[in-house]
């Protein structure tokens, strides 16, 4: 049934929802820590165990599927709900803080990546 | 045309789903026929919603971009933080878990990094501006982090009113430059692989810019990048208000 899928997709999101939120009471910040990320394992774990096949193989699956395969349209509906007419009205301060804080992030990329790197290729040689 | 309105404003989810898929069509024709597949169908899908954002927003003097149109309300669910997130995790379907271990020192420090970088960036140009008061620095700082850590540091540390919009505006710019010049930049700063997507949403925080650059730039990315974005806001939210405000304290 194409439903369990949906149902399982929906379990994790909610209990993923429900420890971000705790979370972010327990360290005292108004903002939910990491739900969608901790959902994402969830549902890494049950996809990856025998236990939860009947939610995860064949229809049910696809219900998994369609989500996913959702993410782009609903990605575009949400650049589309974005406040840019605010953003274009932030004048010259806001603008150069966004521009600055993105084009330093980039740069950091491949340098933060190969220092991952750099600890897995020695777990591989030994 | 009354009949038609109504009919728009009573199905405006199916009515997104419509208009959406419209975009959808006309952006992967464009991308194939004008760009030869260079520019990916989605980047243009989202350029275009971003296009469409800032008129709907200009029209209507709303804050939720086209939705604010009465008969597009339906973007608004559609690309509201609810569905955002349930198909965020739907992209974790079928990912390893051990392509996550393999990067999730480098994820967590690049969480860290992400938010102390953006956030010094951000206050050094609030300085270069003018601004000398601590809570103020630290706002516009934070807002460089996401457009939620900027308000809700700037209320904990009770920044003028002005400030906050301020900060919110800028993590706009953040994040509509991170959907837009993802793609851009992909090759340049080695965005491949899972692994550095990890990094990459780790740095940028911003969980719908990450969503969207990464759509534009490869969508077997999607989920290792949103996996660490999502954890950014709440890191940031829990540093703005307290060490960073200290130490901007100290210094000013």
């Amino acid at each position: 049934m194409i439903v369990y899928g949906v149902a399982l997709l929906s379990v994790c999101l909610i209990l993923g929802m429900i420890v971000g939120d705790t979370l972010g009471v327990l360290l005292g910040v108004e903002a939910n820590v990491g739900g969608v990320g901790i959902a994402m394992l969830l549902l890494v774990l049950a996809s990856n165990s025998d236990r939860f096949k009947s939610l995860t193989h064949d229809a049910a699956g696809s219900g998994i599927h369609f989500w996913s395969a959702m993410y782009i349209p609903i990605v575009v509906a949400m650049a589309a709900r974005q406040n840019v007419a605010a953003a274009v009205d932030g004048g010259m301060l806001a603008l150069l803080a966004g521009v600055a804080a993105v084009a330093v992030s980039f740069a950091l990329v491949p340098v933060l990546s190969k220092m991952g790197k750099a600890p897995a290729a020695k777990g591989e040689e030994a | 045309m009354e009949i038609i309105e109504s009919v728009f404003v009573r199905n405006n989810l199916i009515v997104a789903f419509a208009a959406v898929g419209m975009v959808m069509w006309i952006s992967y024709f464009l991308a194939d026929r004008l760009t030869n597949g260079r520019i990916h169908g989605s980047a243009i899908a989202i350029a275009l919603g971003l296009l469409a954002a800032y008129f709907g927003g200009v029209a209507t003097g709303g804050n939720t971009g086209v939705a604010d149109v009465a008969l597009l309300g339906g973007i608004g669910l559609m690309g509201g933080g609810m569905m955002r997130d349930f198909a965020i995790v739907a992209t974790a379907f079928g990912v390893h878990l051990s392509e996550l271990k393999k990067a999730g020192m480098a994820g967590v420090i690049s969480i860290f990094a992400g938010v102390i970088v953006s956030f010094v960036v951000g206050a050094a140009i609030a300085v270069m501006f003018g601004y000398t008061d601590a809570a103020e620095i630290t706002t516009i700082g934070a807002g460089a982090v996401t457009y939620i850590v900027g308000p809700v540091t700037g209320e904990a540390i009770g920044a003028s009113n002005e400030v906050i919009t301020l900060s919110v505006a800028a993590g706009l710019v953040k994040s509509i430059l991170v959907m837009i010049g993802t793609p851009l930049v992909a090759k340049l700063i080695g965005l491949d692989n899972p692994q550095s997507a990890m990094v990459f949403g780790g740095l940028m925080g911003t969980t719908s810019g990450v969503a969207a650059g990464l759509a534009a730039t490869d969508p077997k990315l999607v989920p290792y990048g949103a996996m660490t974005a999502t954890f950014y806001t709440g890191v940031g939210c829990l540093l703005g208000p307290s060490i960073l405000f200290f130490i901007v304290s100290a210094m000013f």
